[in-house]
């Protein structure tokens, strides 16, 4: 694989970003996008568009196939038994907070208890506490080892006979800890619990078999895996999607609507209410062909070097912090420098084209446990190279040059 | 753009070595702003005396060098002076900040002028103006008694 001839496939690095060769190292946060995606969304617009699912003349069948083409792209990329087990949304955000309001109208009451981890973002927690707020539920917290990882163990230690569902990150998006899923879900099976993962990390860096984790639901943000924005997936068990209550109510969720009554669509309709994101689901089938046509085995291989590299570099660099050092990690770095602000370091390195995130990365629980208010971060794509993990640390000489240190 | 202008030595002074950093006792007014995006706080804690003069005033917090020195100076600025006269360089400071090029109040001296105008360096980075003026917005929060967390994000 050849990284140079990926990243031509991507418009963004074809001019300068104010005057600076763009080192783009934040895609943890949201990747960049391959011409062919952006190239698919224009050709719809321009010479395919119709809404799906409701007219029967050419445009609108011609749409409605492709929507679907889609979902079972999706479906084969992640190996799900079935495509109806695939649900667009507009986003992971939406995947989480459909599985929390619909399982928690039906499963969850006062002093049920949802099992967490530290690490999780806050969209992975947030639709919880609505929750906590409206039922009266307990949010439980699996914690961080000193690595920044979550075992099974500190799982296992927070699961009561109360414990009615199980959400955790497949990946995290700040210490990069990839959890032990698989063995996280045959333990709550075993106890007749089901699991929710947010796969918002997991989905673009790593190999995904939905048979072979038997998670009950995997949320999947589209934008992050070289997709349009506003897209976003739900696994979920075929069992579960019949199972829960409606999300949403519109448009093309229904079956019959009576004065007297309303029955609901066939799945998966019954949870895409409304005109969905026509354009960005039929133009995030580039995405998934584009990375299958690299292969996840070569993007996970790339990125592991690059993280690899990236931590013998930095670790090297004085005065450099790396947060966490879990066993297994991807492509995400994040880091302190001793006496420089997080903010203030992700303005200095701008300065020189490098692109990174500073902040709580919508993990304040965890900075809060780590102690510390703001992290900067790089995080790695298909499109980096050894030599932007190169003018990241030139960068960081400079930051520290201008602090004095 | 330029660091140079952004990252001044009074402000890499400041930000390592913020003036007036910590709580007093015997204050009357205080309050409490954020920065949600990037989780920046800061407590500004003032005594206004019977003449409606600023006795004392310190800050709390933490955050980035930009926000550290502009509460660093700022609180250093508005000390001994009428709650009027603070609500003047709020005000004077917040339009420099935004778009005037230069500070118009009289209050103010020219030496602690320049002082301020180190901070006019963030106008060339949209993204670092909050940090900047928050512990402003705080501070006429606490004058004012308002209860609300000044935050940063609407």
């Amino acid at each position: 694989m050849n990284i140079d001839d990926i990243k031509r496939e991507f418009p963004i690095f074809d001019d300068k970003i104010q005057n600076n060769d763009l080192v783009y190292l934040d895609s943890a946060n949201s990747s960049q996008k391959p011409r062919v995606v952006v190239d698919r969304i224009y050709d719809f617009y321009t010479k395919e568009f119709s809404n799906v699912g409701r007219s029967v003349h050419y445009l609108a069948v011609a749409a409605t196939n492709l929507y679907e083409q889609t979902r079972v792209s999706v479906q084969k990329y992640i190996n799900a038994k079935d495509k109806d087990e695939i649900v667009f949304t507009k986003g992971a955000t939406e995947a989480i907070n459909l599985v929390a309001n619909t399982f928690g109208q039906k499963y969850l009451s006062e002093g049920d208890e949802v099992l967490l981890t530290e690490l999780e973002h806050h969209s992975n927690y947030v639709p919880w506490h609505f929750l906590r707020k409206a039922k009266n539920i307990k949010i439980e917290f699996a914690e961080i080892n000193d690595d920044g990882e979550v075992t099974l163990e500190a799982i296992e230690k927070k699961i009561t006979n109360k414990t009615k569902i199980i959400s955790v990150s497949h990946l995290s998006n700040v210490t990069g800890a990839i959890l032990p899923i698989k063995e996280i879900v045959e333990l709550a099976h075993s106890k007749n619990i089901p699991v929710l993962i947010d796969g918002c990390q997991g989905a673009p860096h790593l190999r995904l078999d939905m048979q072979d984790i038997d998670c009950d639901f995997y949320a999947i943000s589209g934008h992050k895996m070289y997709g349009p924005t506003g897209i976003g997936v739900l696994y979920a068990k075929k069992k579960w999607l019949e199972d829960l209550p409606p999300y949403q109510g519109g448009g093309g969720m229904i079956n019959e609507v009576k004065k007297e009554g309303i029955t609901y669509g066939e799945l998966p309709n019954k949870y895409e209410a409304g005109t969905m994101a026509t354009a960005q689901v039929i133009a995030f089938n580039e995405s998934i062909k584009f990375m299958e046509k690299i292969g996840i085995q070569n993007i996970e291989k790339h990125e592991k070097e690059l993280l690899n590299y990236g931590l013998e570099k930095l670790r090297k660099n004085n005065s450099v912090n790396i947060i966490g050092n879990p066993k297994e990690k991807g492509g995400v770095i994040s880091f302190t420098i001793e006496g420089v602000h997080p903010h203030d370091i992700a303005t200095i390195l701008d300065e020189d084209g490098v692109a990174i995130r500073a902040g709580h990365h919508c993990c304040q629980i965890l900075h809060d446990k780590l102690n510390l208010p703001a992290t900067a971060r790089a995080s790695f794509g298909v499109y980096n190279t050894k030599d932007d993990i190169d003018k990241l640390d030139e960068a960081i000489n400079k930051c520290k040059k201008i602090f004095n240190l | 753009m330029d660091l140079k202008d952004l990252y001044q030595e009074i402000i890499l002074d400041h930000g390592k070595n913020p003036r007036n950093l910590g709580k007093f006792d015997n204050y009357n007014k205080d309050a409490k702003g954020n920065n949600p995006l990037c989780g920046d706080n800061v407590h500004v804690y003032l005594r206004l005396n019977e003449n409606k003069k600023v006795e004392d005033i310190a800050f709390e917090g933490h955050g980035c060098a930009i926000s550290m020195a502009s509460a660093s100076i700022m609180t250093d600025m508005v000390r001994g002076k009428e709650e009027k006269e603070v609500k003047e360089i709020v005000t004077d400071f917040l339009g420099m900040i935004k778009e005037k090029d230069s500070l118009e109040t009289n209050i103010l001296k020219d030496d602690e002028k320049t002082k301020l105008m180190s901070l006019s360096g963030v106008k060339q980075y949209p993204m670092r103006v909050k940090c900047a003026t928050l512990s402003w917005h705080t501070l006429t929060s606490a004058l004012d008694n308002s209860d609300q967390i000044v935050k940063t994000e609407e």
